[in-house]
């Protein structure tokens, strides 16, 4: 059949027409008759309690519905936001898990801590009645760092959580570890941090919410990246709404990252005073507010060791890791630096011992969960920093270190000392192509012309691996998942032999309408143009977790895979009964059933057909219809993994990092649309390189004011600040994945804050630095050259 | 935003009587500034007196030695000038370098002076070319016209009306843009003319400054050298997440000597 557009090409984007001609329709569109605007009036306050909300002046203004504070939550009796991951410490008791109010109950715990939502006829209204409202605050000394927050004597968030530890977690044989680096011949030590970051996708959070008085039902749209969840947490748990009653809509959402993959207390809020105030209740995010709401990622302080053998044969990793997790736990938050964090230690080496601890800790900051990469760019940069330290101090080469110690490809599939397995890859083969590709040979002569110009040039490589595809629902509920991980999808077989596909990830600019498009049309056989994916809405998509941990192709892809054999198993059956055959001897391709050996045929639209106007068709034992529905858990996490080289010049005279080359070939598994693969690795690239070079968020240690809380300071990566990249990809296909996919939505992110700090600190070794935090701006470059040219100078 | 009204006057005379006989009333130019401040309910003016149509504002002309620009006049008009190019091209690459295409095509010369950001641009240009700033009152030396973070000599209700700039004999700005927002962490600009120098800082402090001893060494060689060894002290300097004030301190003599090596360029 003609059109059909399958795996491995790369058509332009189907989504894109709406979004380019201007005709998205984001929650911000939305508009509902007789509907009311909301203002959160936030905390200013990192730390205080809350002696008093007066808000007469407010509700005298005309026009103003509601002034909703943290006591009417209590007395409608609504529940807190619930954290979706239970985990445990090495003492075996549960983690401190203390109420994470939507609006705060007596306390508030950082800044942008929400303590009344105002509900108007216009939002300046409801702006004016926010001012007018008064709080009484008692303020408290703030703690925002790690090391501080578990000192003795800092201030306490919770009165039931000493020392602001929520968890004491470890995982790994501590004993072979130790034994290992009694025996080593040489042991790297690296102190590192990994800085906190704000997400900030294009479109701010935003919500609206509607209650049918008539029927009891509510409607929410929210920017969300799982609507069914946010639907089950809010039913379940937090508004006690039957589930059937409540119909969620995430519509087009302009980024996610990770940002709008948690239940955030405006959703709840929102949905609460709908049927409060009778009216339809809207709030869109300002920037501002998203700076001190959204939450944030990463924000680790970590002391890592690796041990050695004489030959520079790696014999065992220590980490031990401090995570801030902000004010309250976020519906992932302990989970990213424990379990996203630690299993991927062993990166692509055949370290045989690892042992990991993480304290995870509560500050005066914003809640701290997945931020695109989630635990894993933070390994990687502890794992692929300390490799370059080991080398260095050992007179090896950086590549000939990584070369002794990776996994062969013949290894796999490989189980590491932490937890996991990885089915498929090969790292060297990866790091062999990224060689090539970014001209390392010629290196030297490129160093040599920066010099000539009063230039450092260093290179920098990061070979990494991830764990994505999330998740193995019973391996991630033994890891304290309070959720399953699978995904579900729909096909939907019209009558006319069109295709409607209802899929419970959610597509927030990744391409999933063209993807999984392409799916369709080269497992059914039906023209590109003919299949439509529809998401994002719990009333029209069966129950599905969403997307984020770079788990919508490999999960929800692997599910659609599944309905699309499904649908191909049904209509054998009724062309078998069509072209009067046997099922056995029916085959299928592009499109066509046909009697093996004959030319004898029907085409899947004349099936369609059949299916749906069943005059001749066996209905003793067929139902009609052509519609089939697949659930689809993994057996195992996917590996995507590659090799990142990064090229940097710096000028010593102001500290400028520019970065002059960048070079990534990953292994991504089976790649259906390359055009896609290759926006994705650009994407997730530049955000690492973000971290690395640019982006801060920076509270003041004192009062807990977010210091980086604009864009006037918190400084996003801009196009003029990037070369082109030479994007590669060397695949091995994933063993357990139906199509052999491995996902690679978050592949660019992981690797790149490493392969970029490597090579700043090659750039700056003949000083004999040894490491550089991020981000690297031109300050701290400058301070470090500063420092090695002046050992003796103070700090 | 709060509402409030807006006027849109079209003499000097009628923007002057409003702006004394409106309460709480403000000028309005490009609104780069002042809209952004409006909108976070950090000023709620009751009137905007809107500067735009008022001819004596606008224009880019020279006559006896002197560039005129009106206030009105945006930094994409100053950038892509013919005149300010040919006349005083470190003024064009100034204005190129403000903010972002967006800014820029909003963003006045005369918002900019009036404001006086200790991290804008224009500031340190006005004072190292000892420019004229020219109001509906007065003639305002540049000496005397910048009185440090964001206090300018102008009077309530007085207006901007143009800059008069005298034509250097060489002259250059450089500039470390804050990789956020683009203003100036640091931006010197250096200028010769008839055997005087000035140098003026803007970005580093709390409000534009001349540093003295550049301008001696300057005067006596006009190279990028003599200044090399010349420190400004930190003492006064401004600090923050981007940069500190040693670090600052050093950028100025590293955007002093970029701005020398760009004055000679021009000649
Ligand atoms: C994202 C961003 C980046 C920027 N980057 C830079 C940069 O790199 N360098 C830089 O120098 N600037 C930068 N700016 C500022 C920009 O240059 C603005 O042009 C400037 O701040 C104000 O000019 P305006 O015409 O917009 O003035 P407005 O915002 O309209 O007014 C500013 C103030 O001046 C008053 N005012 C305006 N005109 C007059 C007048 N003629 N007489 C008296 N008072 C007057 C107003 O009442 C107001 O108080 C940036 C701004 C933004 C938003």
């Amino acid at each position: 059949m003609s059109n059909i557009i399958g795996i491995g090409a790369a058509p332009r984007r189907k989504e894109d027409f709406r979004f380019l001609t201007g005709r998205g329709n984001y929650v911000a569109d939305v508009k509902r008759a007789d509907m009311t605007f909301g203002v959160f009036i936030r905390s200013q306050h990192g730390h205080a309690l809350i002696r008093g909300i007066d808000k007469t002046a407010a509700l005298a203004m005309p026009g103003v519905e509601a002034v909703l504070t943290g006591d009417d939550v209590a007395a409608d009796g609504l529940g807190s936001l619930p954290c979706g991951w239970g985990i445990h410490g090495s003492d075996g008791l549960p983690m401190k898990e203390p109420a994470f109010p939507m609006l705060a109950q007596g306390k508030v715990r950082f800044v942008g801590d929400m303590v009344a939502f105002v509900i108007a006829d216009t939002l300046e209204l409801a702006r004016a009645a926010a001012e007018a409202v008064v709080i009484d605050y008692d303020v408290l000394p703030a703690v925002v760092g790690v090391l501080e927050a578990v000192r003795p004597g800092a201030p306490q968030l919770f009165d039931d959580v000493p020392n602001n530890l929520c968890c004491d977690w470890e995982l790994g044989d501590k004993t072979a570890v130790a034994t290992a680096f009694r025996k080593a011949a040489h042991v790297a030590r690296l102190s590192l941090v990994n800085n906190r970051l704000i997400g900030n996708p294009m479109e701010p959070r935003a919500a609206i919410a509607e209650y049918n008085g008539g029927t009891g039902h509510y409607t929410l749209w929210t920017t969300s990246q799982f609507p069914h969840v946010v639907r089950f947490l809010m039913s379940a748990l937090v508004l006690k709404i039957p589930e059937q009653k409540m119909r969620v809509v995430a519509p087009d959402v302009g980024g996610g990252f990770g940002v709008k993959q948690f239940h955030y207390g405006e959703e709840a809020v929102i949905t609460w005073a709908a049927r409060r105030v009778g009216r339809p209740v809207k709030w869109v995010a300002d920037r501002s507010e998203g700076f001190v709401s959204d939450r944030h990622g990463r924000d680790h302080v970590t002391e890592a060791e690796l041990a050695l053998d004489e030959n520079g044969k790696f014999l065992a990793l220590k980490v031990v890791t401090l995570a801030n997790m902000g004010g309250y736990l976020s519906t992932f938050g302990p989970n990213i630096p424990t379990n996203l964090y630690g299993p991927l230690l062993g990166g692509v080496y055949t370290t045989p011992a690892i042992y990991c601890n993480v304290k995870v800790v509560f500050t005066n900051t914003v809640p701290v969960d997945a931020y695109r990469g989630a635990g894993r760019p933070e390994a990687t940069f502890v794992v692929e920093r300390l490799v370059d330290v080991a080398a260095k101090e050992m007179g090896i080469d950086r590549v000939e270190l990584r070369r002794r110690n990776i996994i062969p490809k013949e290894a796999y599939p490989y189980q590491t000392p932490v937890l996991v397995e990885y089915d498929s890859g090969d790292p060297m083969g990866c790091l062999e192509g990224a060689l090539a590709a970014a001209d390392v040979a010629g290196f030297a002569e490129r160093k040599t012309a920066s010099e000539r110009d009063g230039k450092f040039r260093g290179l920098g490589y990061s070979t990494y691996v991830e764990a994505c595809g999330l998740a193995p629902s019973r391996f991630a509920g033994r890891l304290g998942a309070r959720g399953g991980l699978y995904e579900s999808a729909t096909v939907r077989v019209h009558p006319t032999g069109q295709v409607t596909v209802l899929i419970g990830t959610h597509n927030h600019g990744q391409g999933h309408e063209t993807t999984f498009a392409q799916i369709v049309s080269e497992k059914l056989g039906v023209a590109f143009d003919n299949v439509d994916i529809v998401f994002g809405d719990t009333d029209r998509v069966q129950f599905g977790m969403g997307t984020y941990g770079s788990r919508s192709l490999v999960v929800g892809g692997a599910a659609l895979s599944k309905a699309s054999d499904k649908v191909v198993v049904k209509g054998k059956k009724i062309a078998a009964h069509l072209l009067e055959a046997s099922e056995q001897d029916i085959q299928f391709e592009a499109g066509v059933f046909s009697v093996a050996g004959t030319d004898r045929s029907k085409t899947f639209q004349e099936i369609a057909g059949a299916a749906y106007v069943p005059h001749d068709y066996p209905l003793e034992i067929l139902e009609p219809g052509l519609e089939e529905q697949a659930y689809y858990d993994p057996v195992n996490f996917t590996y995507p993994g590659g090799c990142h080289i990064a090229e940097v010049e710096i000028d010593p005279e102001t500290g400028i990092v520019t970065l002059e080359k960048y070079t990534a070939v990953d292994d991504v598994g089976t790649v259906i649309n390359p055009m896609i693969v290759e926006g994705q690795l650009h994407g997730g690239i530049v955000q690492g390189v973000g971290q690395a070079l640019y982006e801060n968020a920076v509270y003041d240690d004192v009062s807990g004011q977010l210091l980086s809380g604009s864009f006037m300071d918190y400084t996003m990566p801009r196009a003029d600040h990037l070369p082109n990249m030479a994007i590669k990809t060397h695949s091995t296909l994933c063993t357990h994945t139906p199509m052999g996919v491995k996902g690679c939505g978050e592949v660019g992110t992981i690797g790149s804050p490493a392969a970029v700090i490597n090579s700043v600190v090659d750039a700056l070794s003949h000083l004999g630095v040894m490491h550089v935090d991020m981000p690297a701006t031109p300050n701290r470059i400058w301070r470090v050259i500063q420092n090695a040219a002046m050992p003796q100078a103070a700090e | 935003m709060r509402s409030f009204a807006l006027h849109r006057p079209s003499t000097l005379y009628e923007t002057s009587a409003l702006l004394g006989g409106v309460a709480d009333s403000m000028p309005l130019a490009g609104g780069m500034t002042l809209l952004p401040t409006i909108k976070q309910r950090l000023a709620a003016p009751a009137a905007l007196i809107d500067l735009s149509k008022i001819p004596q504002m606008s224009g880019i002309s020279f006559k006896d030695d002197v560039l005129t620009i009106g206030a009105m006049t945006r930094h994409v008009d100053v950038a892509e000038s013919e005149l300010v190019r040919s006349k005083i091209p470190l003024l064009a690459s100034l204005a190129a370098g403000i903010g972002d295409p967006a800014v820029r095509n909003r963003g006045t010369i005369g918002g900019s002076v009036a404001n006086n950001d200790p991290s804008a641009d224009y500031p340190a240009a006005v004072l190292a070319l000892d420019a004229i700033v020219v109001t509906d009152r007065r003639e305002i030396a540049a000496d005397a016209f910048f009185r440090g973070l964001f206090e300018t000599a102008l009077e309530p209700g007085e207006i901007i009306i143009a800059l008069r700039f005298p034509v250097p004999s060489a002259g250059g700005y450089a500039k470390f843009k804050s990789p956020a927002s683009r203003y100036a962490v640091v931006g010197v600009c250096a200028v010769k003319k008839a055997g005087k120098v000035r140098v003026a800082v803007t970005g580093a402090g709390p409000g534009v400054f001349r540093v003295g001893a550049m301008e001696a060494a300057l005067e006596g060689s006009f190279t990028p050298a003599a200044i090399a060894a010349i420190r400004v002290s930190p003492e006064n300097l401004s600090s923050d997440i981007h940069a500190d004030a040693e670090y600052r301190a050093h950028l100025v003599t590293v955007m002093a000597k970029k701005a020398i090596a760009a004055a000679l360029q021009t000649l």
